[in-house]
């Protein structure tokens, strides 16, 4: 041991001196590795980011929850007393816990944005939320949890036809729309502005969580993901829109089921059952794509590098065979050999890594301002340069095995 | 020249695993790239060439300053409202114009067996086909009349005239929309503008629309719009409020083939936001904007960041696999360093061997960009299967797409490998002799 300290202290010097020599191919293997810790640490931020993102919880019982759309195809007269027809025979069936007639869920794409104002004439808006309609049944549907206040009763819904728009005087909020507009966390009970700029709504109720239908990463929604609001309203039109929870584990029975009985009532429409996981599946396809595709690429440069490595140093093992017997001979041992190219690439992997941080950081900033992607945490770029060492050692062990073969005799040749 | 070319191959030969190593990085890097290249083109690429600069989107400040439309980075809406859309129908001042939205319908098949199906449809006037270029396979457009008298007519696409009416010439026969009687004037033949720049509200790369009606006809009806409808302040539910209403749903598009047409339509335009303004429709300061196919698609950001995060990264893994490729090019020509002194001393000048080695690495160049063109379609196979059904159509080789992976590819080569040759060129003959 008190040998190899002072050897590995004197190897520092002959090192410096043979890179100057190869100045070109130590700069090429630098470079590689300063990129692709700048693109891994870019990379790999986002990717967490977007996983995070798509695993959100929705505050709904997604796992028993299946939609049922149904799409007129001739004029319905009475749009209202099928919309009852449709939801008794939906609560009736074996295995449903319960139903309502749904507006937009949380990550269905598409739905009802409106300001939301604390007084009647305000210029600016409050904030913003998505608006969801439920009647009694609801939250049961939902599996929402209520933490304060109450659930809509029977006598507050309301028909709501694309043609008539009533006017209600409560609603349920979301935990965070509530703290956003009464900080001080007493929103149970106040009156806000939000289907009507005359008539307030009261909050009766507040849920703990209720995801916003929006799935998108970036833009206005993104901050405010967990903004909605319930309005007792039963929405009636040629189109019609159901949630349905089921008992756990009978989803797979009950859909087929339900579209089944729902033609049986009435064939005049079109009818379409999708669960909540193929909704999840849908809403975040993107996200997933591009956390697949970033992870290839990321795979690819970590082999390109590694294998860019493993060439590089295998010529300068050949290049230097003779020195390397000489060294031999001079009493050097395989362990001697083989540290002297592992520190060597160490070097100029640490050269690389240092560079390719303070580029990581860089091009983070730029990606966030260019194309509103997340801010990435130091650290991830301090991971991405040790990655790039352990690489380095990693793809410079077979060569440097092969220089520590070569036998002392060469030297004599 | 054949005679360096057969030298290359050898000595590449010889080499096996750096060449392999070589080419894959270099077929690896272009795969990537030509990949990322072929969907940002697709989707940023121009939908309607000949005529994108004499198409025009105009924009007005309905809205004031405090409710600006968030979709947009100036806040002006990217929409209008009905009451502007039909003040601007009667306005002479464009060569053709077109207010348009998209509903959904549904479609019974004469056929009893066939089952009923929804289907997106387009609602428009009679320019929209002359306007953006729509090919017909039979028929053609419906008439001004037609506009005029709110007629059931319908134009067809093809795959929709394939379910229909098994791709016979259907024009004069009826189909069922909504349950009433629309007669075919037209079955478009194989069109699909991506992205579908008139209306960006529904998938922008998605199929397209299938069936289309006249604008009024679809107001006449109730038709409500499949996209966004955007209202501030009180309004009624009625549909006849959402016409009297500020509400901004609708896409307008003119057709100004001049640079005269732009500055007369341009002054229209700003005159009557200045009128709005004066008769306290919009009292706030009038603003108008006035752009063309290109300038809206900028505008509006049609190409998703992740696609440019992607090409970033895409392009960045390039440069890794070209700086790579460069390395073991320096260590291959290196190592031959003493059969290049023999060469030399046999008295071959700079320039011959310079030529010889950037042979080896065209050639190397030119069998690393195959394997990325093999990549590309394998890289593109998965992106499809990947982000989904949307993009099905869009992404495509074509016969450039070829040219331009062999060519970044041996380009790209022959820079990273210009070091190590010029490196190799600079072999002194009488140096490498005396090294055993």
């Amino acid at each position: 041991m008190s040998k190899q300290v002072p050897m590995s202290k004197l190897e520092i010097g002959p090192i410096l001196s043979s890179l100057g020599r190869n100045k070109f191919g130590s700069m090429l293997i630098a470079a590689q590795i300063a990129i692709t810790v700048g693109f891994l640490a870019n990379a790999l931020s986002i990717v967490e980011f977007r996983l995070s993102w798509s695993s959100r919880p929705t505050g709904i019982d997604e796992a028993n929850i299946f939609s049922i759309r149904s799409d007129s195809v001739d004029h319905h007269t009475d749009t209202a007393a099928r919309v009852s027809a449709d939801l008794a025979l939906l609560r009736g069936l074996p295995g449903v816990i319960d139903a309502f007639a749904d507006y937009s869920y949380p990550m269905a794409g598409g739905g009802w944005g409106s300001s939301v104002h604390l007084q009647p004439d305000q210029a600016t808006q409050t904030t913003t939320t998505a608006i969801y309609f439920a009647d009694e049944h609801g939250l049961r549907t939902l599996g929402t949890r209520l933490i304060a206040g109450r659930n809509f009763t029977a006598d507050e819904i309301r028909d709501r036809a694309e043609s008539d728009s009533p006017i209600t005087s409560v609603l349920i909020v979301t935990k965070a729309l509530g703290l956003k507009l009464f900080p001080a966390g007493d929103a149970l009970g106040k009156d806000i502005y939000v289907d009507s700029d005359e008539h307030p709504e009261r909050i009766v109720g507040i849920v703990e969580r209720l995801q916003a239908f929006d799935t998108r990463s970036s833009g206005p929604w993104s901050t405010i993901a967990e903004h909605s609001v319930l309005l007792p309203y039963r929405p009636v039109a040629e189109r019609s829109d159901y949630l349905v929870r089921v008992q756990p584990g009978r989803l797979d029975s009950v859909m087929p089921a339900a579209q089944q009985a729902l033609f049986a009532l009435d064939s005049n429409r079109i009818l379409r059952t999708r669960s909540m996981a193929q909704v999840r599946e849908s809403a975040y396809r993107g996200d997933h794509g591009l956390v697949v595709l970033l992870l290839c690429v990321s795979v690819a440069l970590l082999l390109v590098t590694g294998f860019g490595i493993v060439g590089l140093t295998s010529h300068w093992v050949a290049q230097r065979r003779r020195q390397i017997g000489i060294r031999r001979a001079l009493g050097a041992t395989r362990g001697d050999i083989m540290r002297y190219f592992q520190t060597e690439n160490l070097l100029i992997a640490a050269v690389g890594a240092l560079i390719g941080i303070g580029f990581a950081v860089a091009l983070n900033l730029w990606v966030v301002r260019e194309f509103e992607m997340p801010r990435m945490e130091i650290d991830r770029a301090v991971a991405g340069g040790i990655l790039m060492l352990i690489l380095g050692q990693l793809a410079v062990l077979w060569p440097a095995l092969r220089a520590a073969s070569i036998p002392p005799a060469l030297a004599t040749r | 020249m054949r005679y360096y070319l057969e030298l290359a191959l050898r000595s590449l030969r010889r080499n096996a695993v750096l060449t392999t190593l070589m080419v894959s990085a270099i077929g690896v890097g272009v795969g990537a790239a030509m990949t990322t290249l072929t969907v940002f083109r697709a989707m940023s690429g121009d939908p309607i060439p000949e005529k994108s600069t004499q198409l025009f989107a105009p924009q007005i400040r309905s809205r004031g300053p405090n409710n600006p439309d968030r979709e947009s980075e100036d806040g002006l809406p990217t929409t209008v409202n009905y009451v502007d859309a039909m003040a601007w129908m009667q306005s002479p001042s464009a060569k053709r114009k077109t207010v348009t939205y998209a509903t959904w319908l549904s479609v019974r098949p004469a056929d009893p067996k066939q089952q009923p199906f929804k289907k997106i449809v387009r609602v428009a006037y009679k320019d929209f086909f002359a306007m953006f270029d729509v090919p017909f396979q039979y028929g053609g457009a419906w008439t001004q009349a037609d506009d005029e008298n709110r007629a059931a007519v319908v134009v067809l696409t093809r795959a929709i005239n394939d379910v229909l009416f098994g791709g016979s010439n259907s024009v004069g026969k009826t189909a069922r929309l909504d349950n009433e009687t629309y007669t075919v004037v037209g079955v478009i033949d194989n069109w699909l503008p991506i992205p579908r720049f008139y209306d960006l509200q529904t998938t922008p790369f998605g199929e397209s629309d299938q069936l289309l009606i006249p604008f009024t006809r679809a107001i006449d009806r109730q038709m409500t719009v499949s996209g966004s409808t955007s209202c501030t302040g009180e309004t009624g539910a009625t549909f006849a409020d959402l016409l009297k209403s500020n509400c901004i749903w609708l896409q307008f598009w003119v057709e100004l083939p001049t640079p005269q047409d732009f500055e007369k339509y341009r002054l229209y335009l700003s005159n009557y936001a200045a009128e709005q303004q004066h008769n306290g429709r919009y009292p706030w300061p009038p603003r108008t904007e006035l752009r063309n196919v290109r300038e809206w698609l900028a505008y509006r950001h049609v190409v998703p960041n992740e696609v440019n995060v992607l090409i970033l990264l895409s392009f960045g893994f390039l440069v890794v696999c070209l700086l790579n490729a460069a390395g073991l090019l320096l260590a291959k020509l290196m190592s031959r360093a003493g059969e290049i002194g023999v060469r030399r001393a046999l008295g071959a000048s700079r320039a011959a061997v310079f030529c010889q080695c950037l042979i080896e690495t065209g050639v190397v160049g030119l069998s690393g960009g195959l394997l990325g063109l093999l990549l590309t379609i394998l890289g593109l196979a998965a992106a499809r299967a990947l982000v989904g059904a949307d993009f099905v159509a869009l992404m495509h080789l074509d016969v450039a797409d070829l040219g331009i992976a062999i060519g970044l590819s041996v380009t790209a080569t022959l820079i990273a490998g210009l070091y190590p040759t010029w490196r190799a060129a600079q072999v002194q003959p009488a140096w490498q002799l005396k090294s055993p």
